[in-house]
């Protein structure tokens, strides 16, 4: 994996042999011609810089602009085999919807055969089942029809971590739910009200900021805005935060925690918080970075905390 | 730290002379630690030796030296600290899973289950244990001083070819003499209903992780072989780097 392989490319006003190209041409372009000569390297595994240990240039970087003269030395370096995002996205999302509702109907082989195919006699069990799904075609539906994804691939080996993660703890957050010895919340319908409120609000409030990321970049590009407060209240929430769309989803999963008084699903809220942190505040940190006049008052992931 | 060229001599030194101060404590505090490491784990040798030539048997050994090995397996803690932080350079992965799998013997098994404390295999992990660690915080105390014996050097990097699969199977057959005593007892372990809605069984629990030791151990035997390679014979291991 090392970037041994060099490829030498002439640039030249007229392109008319192979490892020629106009100044004008785009890495994309390079990558390419890399590709047919190179079959086994699709572009999205290539990584092309100018320097071995250097960083990877971008597909839209142009020839005329690096610092490079008449023939210019690009640095190959294999990423692995590439997996769409998307595909990723929907992989890791389906899972969840179909494993927990596998248990939910207790399928055979879970639990006590007497049990197969019974319902749960407690009516949180169904709210809860409801909820789950409707988070997950939630996020399907976000995947297809309004995410804007900034890179199309990441390694293949990411899909089985990732499925591996949320598979994994789907199943085990829903054997306890719809297990025939589940204990609701002690606190009854008070605590299952309050907690079905949050998980709404922030569902809502979740998809509102989805939606309001969606509308800074308009399709196709790949430029960076500042994200900031738009007509919708659900938004607001941008004047305290920089990646409220995590601060959502954790409020999300403590009202799903609330509701099921599940430690299992207690467990996942944590864990989904401490990786969401770690991404926020590398988001933010980033934004720090690209925009000068970026609003002082905003906190990565909970307002003013953290 | 933007400085100008004028001035940026003179800071420069004093930022320089600060490192230096601080990584010069950071050794001291290194070197001590090594040093109390070694000492602690040739107490423990040597009152495993005592007791053995004194009483002929390894019946009670275990209970004669509990109270040490708990102190000092679990110091090593510190260690994890010192590779996140970056002052020991190894990989804290390895670091990690090392002194986690120690510290789950020692506290979750052989502290715990009483009944095993007579076990063969306690001592056989003990033995491998304490030469491990006395190769391994010997050559690091002597490298900090900069007068490294190649005997050490040679002993912390042989040793384990020998040591590790020993010390694996003693943990292993521990565990496994363990299994009948937590399945009686039910230590450790929680059952439906209850209000938290999770249930844990600790008999699986030490099932599962002596069949993580199948991934792990080849893992941390592989990495150790690779450095022996690149300390003892020089040779550049190319790492498969992400």
């Amino acid at each position: 994996n090392s970037s041994r392989l060099v490829l030498f490319v002439e640039i030249q006003p007229q392109h008319c042999k192979t490892n020629r190209v106009e100044p004008n041409a785009t890495i994309g372009e390079i990558k390419s011609m890399f590709h047919k000569s190179h079959p086994q390297w699709y572009p999205a595994r290539q990584s092309i810089r100018l320097d071995p240990k250097g960083k990877s240039l971008k597909d839209e970087d142009v020839l005329q602009h690096l610092p490079v003269g008449t023939t210019a030395t690009f640095y190959f370096r294999d990423l692995g085999a590439q997996i769409s995002w998307v595909t990723v996205f929907l992989t890791e999302y389906t899972g969840p919807l179909v494993i927990y509702l596998m248990f939910y109907f207790r399928v055979p082989f879970i639990y006590a055969s007497k049990y197969d195919f019974t319902t749960s006699k407690h009516w949180v069990v169904h709210l809860a089942c409801m909820c789950h799904s409707f988070h997950y075609v939630k996020r399907l539906l976000e995947t297809l029809f309004v995410h804007r994804f900034s890179h199309g691939t990441m390694p293949l080996r990411n899909i089985f971590k990732n499925c591996t993660y949320y598979w994994g703890f789907a199943a085990w957050m829903a054997y306890y739910i719809n297990h025939p010895l589940y204990t609701p919340p002690i606190y009854g319908e008070q605590q299952i009200r309050l907690a079905l409120i949050i998980f709404l609000f922030c569902q809502i409030g979740n998809f509102s900021i989805h939606i309001a990321l969606r509308n800074l970049r308009p399709p196709g590009s790949k430029t960076r805005k500042i994200p900031y407060p738009t007509k919708n209240p659900f938004t607001w929430i941008f004047l305290l935060v920089s990646c409220p769309n995590y601060t959502y989803e954790l409020g999300s999963w403590l009202g799903f925690t609330l509701m099921t008084q599940c430690l299992p699903v207690a467990f996942f809220t944590l864990v989904g918080f401490v990786q969401m942190t770690v991404w926020a505040k590398g988001k933010h940190r980033s934004y720090l970075k690209e925009f000068r006049d970026y609003p002082p008052l905003r906190s990565p992931i909970l307002p003013f905390i953290l | 730290m933007a400085s100008s060229e004028e001035d940026g001599t003179v800071e420069e030194k004093e930022n320089n002379n600060k490192k230096r101060t601080k990584s010069a404590l950071v050794t001291a505090w290194l070197t001590f630690y090594n040093i109390a490491m070694t000492a602690g784990w040739l107490v423990l040798a040597i009152t495993m030796m005592r007791f053995y030539i004194q009483r002929g048997t390894h019946k009670g050994l275990y209970r004669s030296i509990a109270r040490t090995l708990k102190f000092f397996q679990t110091f090593a803690l510190v260690e994890v600290r010192l590779t996140f932080v970056g002052i020991v350079k190894t990989s804290v992965i390895v670091n990690g899973v090392q002194v986690c799998s120690r510290i789950f013997m020692v506290w979750f098994v052989t502290n715990s289950i009483r009944q095993i404390q007579n076990e063969e295999s306690v001592i056989l992990f003990l033995v491998v244990w304490t030469v491990m660690e006395i190769s391994r915080y010997s050559y690091y105390t002597f490298s900090l001083l900069h007068h490294l014996p190649y005997f050490i050097k040679w002993a912390r990097y042989n040793f384990f070819i020998v040591l590790y699969p020993l010390g694996v199977a003693g943990e292993l057959l521990t565990i496994y003499a363990a299994l009948p005593f937590v399945r009686r007892s039910g230590m450790y372990s929680m059952r439906l209903p209850n209000k938290y809605n999770v249930s844990f069984d600790y008999y699986y629990c030490l099932i599962i992780v002596m069949l993580s030791y199948i991934p792990l151990f080849p893992q941390l035997y592989l990495h150790m072989l690779r450095q022996r390679r690149r300390v003892l014979h020089g040779e550049v291991i190319v790492e498969k780097d992400e």
